[in-house]
């Protein structure tokens, strides 16, 4: 570790006495280990879908190679429950909870944010291909530098001061939603040396169950630092990894306007009884 | 009744990560209704991880009926008038891993049920999210009867069952790995 870096832990672990800095799992390993924890697991369990074990499709939630999750994943099976009357239902959201300019984050304040300015559209699915209607999404992100504005995010790039990265919709009558905003560069973080998370979005999701609710990242395609990052990898499975990588669509895409990415959401089953398209019981 | 046929792949979860705090928390988030409210309580607890120690950056959910085990389908939960009741409340724990809501007593959302508020945990280190219930103490016949509970040896159960406190407030614990570790759930379909 150098100098630099163990006088800016210091500092973090100071000012800001929640930091991730100040995590014991946090380690100076090499990047070469992670990948090569990273190998040995996915090759395991290559092994075990080539002999017949299911494909995975959700994130392994004990993950070593990413090191936080050593101390915070429940060490027992996830117990099996029927879901009940207030989990078939979720909260309802509206045009009382969003505004609709609250989709375009690169109009929050007076002048242009920097960077290339996308548009990510797609639609909300349930696990039976139903629309999830009406239903509120919510983005977080980092700018164009690949800074956060977060009081704990100490990453020396620049702060756009025409930039939050913070976005919400209310999906449409087919389940579709649509953000304008500005491309994310990648970061660096503190989960080993020189560690970079590939550009993400975050998400936040409701479905037509409570039992539906999710959060996870959207990434863009061709990213070099995939293979190189914990928290993707951390998926095991090739095909449920690409499921988080959004399309370069051109037809998203306006004239001397913005670049366009499309990506669809499946939520999990919904439990209720469906009776008609549409219709809910 | 039409049964649709597409059966659809889930999205992966992610983590939460760290820098949520800027995106995700609210004005009275964490206040389903006003602390003047009759019959209003405190839910509240600490979330730890294996060792023991508080989480600090962990974010909970909580989805509940209202005190006549009626669900609500209010909008207007992002934006609190102090009098209408979503059962939504979203609160970021604070940096000793604390967390408070201001609620109502659910009540039971068929008859005989035991009430339980529905919660779902996020943390910075947790790379999926965790749903667990928040089963209320008082009906002792409904918590001997509910198919979940009695499912589950007397050590894990107790995890799911708040503790009431003299001045009426519930206090439920998260405890992510070891000792006492909450009992988390899947359901089908997931
Ligand atoms: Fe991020």
């Amino acid at each position: 570790m150098s100098d630099a870096t163990a006088q800016d832990e210091a500092f973090d672990g100071e000012t800001f006495d929640d930091s991730h800095v100040l995590d014991p799992a946090a380690t100076a390993d090499s990047q070469e280990t992670i990948n090569q924890e990273i190998t040995d697991i996915h090759e395991a369990y290559r092994k075990g879908v080539e002999a017949g074990e299911a494909q995975e499709r959700q994130p392994r939630i004990d993950f070593a190679p990413y090191r936080s999750s050593l101390l915070r994943h429940p060490t027992k099976d996830l117990h099996h429950a029927d879901p009940e009357t207030i989990e078939l239902w979720s909260p309802a959201f509206g045009e009382r909870d969003v505004h609709i300019l609250e989709s375009d984050l690169t109009i929050q304040h007076n002048g242009e944010p920097l960077g290339e300015r996308i548009v990510v559209q797609g639609r909300v699915l349930d696990g039976d291909g139903r629309p999830v209607r009406n239903q509120l999404v919510e983005i977080w992100q980092a700018n164009a530098a690949g800074r956060y504005v977060h009081k704990r995010d100490q990453h020396p790039a620049p702060i756009d001061p025409n930039f939050t990265g913070v976005g919400r919709c209310i999906t449409g009558p087919n389940g579709e939603y649509k953000f304008t905003t500005i491309k994310p560069a990648p970061y660096p973080w503190k989960n080993h040396h020189n560690a970079w998370r590939p550009a993400h979005i975050h998400f936040s999701l409701f479905g037509t169950d409570f039992t539906q609710r999710m959060i996870t990242q959207m990434y863009f395609p061709g990213d070099p630092l995939f293979p190189l990052d914990p928290i993707y990898q951390a998926i095991t499975d090739q095909d449920a990894r690409d499921r988080l990588v959004a399309t370069y669509d051109h037809s998203v895409t306006s004239h001397e306007w913005n670049t366009g990415y499309r990506w669809d959401i499946v939520l999990s089953g919904s439990n209720r009884t469906w009776m008609e398209e549409g219709e809910e019981h | 009744m039409s049964e649709s046929t597409t059966k659809l792949v889930a999205t992966p979860g992610q983590t939460i990560g760290p820098f949520y705090g800027f995106a995700l928390p609210y004005e009275k988030d964490s206040q389903l209704v006003h602390r003047a409210h009759t019959g209003s309580i405190r839910l509240h607890g600490v979330v730890t991880d294996g060792n023991g120690s508080p989480i600090p950056d962990s974010m909970l959910e909580i989805w509940q009926a209202d005190e006549r085990g009626e669900i609500s389908r209010e909008t207007g939960s992002l934006v609190r008038d102090d009098h209408t009741f979503t059962g939504f409340g979203r609160v970021a724990v604070d940096n000793v891993g604390h967390y408070t809501f201001t609620t109502v007593n659910p009540g039971a959302t068929e008859q005989g049920k035991a009430p339980f508020i529905s919660m779902v945990v996020f943390a910075r280190g947790l790379l999926n999210r965790l749903f667990t219930r928040i089963y209320l103490p008082e009906d002792t016949e409904a918590l001997a009867n509910d198919p979940l509970l009695s499912s589950l040896p007397e050590e894990r159960r107790k995890t799911l069952i708040a503790e009431r406190e003299p001045n009426g407030d519930l206090r439920f614990d998260i405890r992510l790995q070891g000792e006492g570790e909450t009992v988390f759930l899947t359901y089908p379909g997931i």
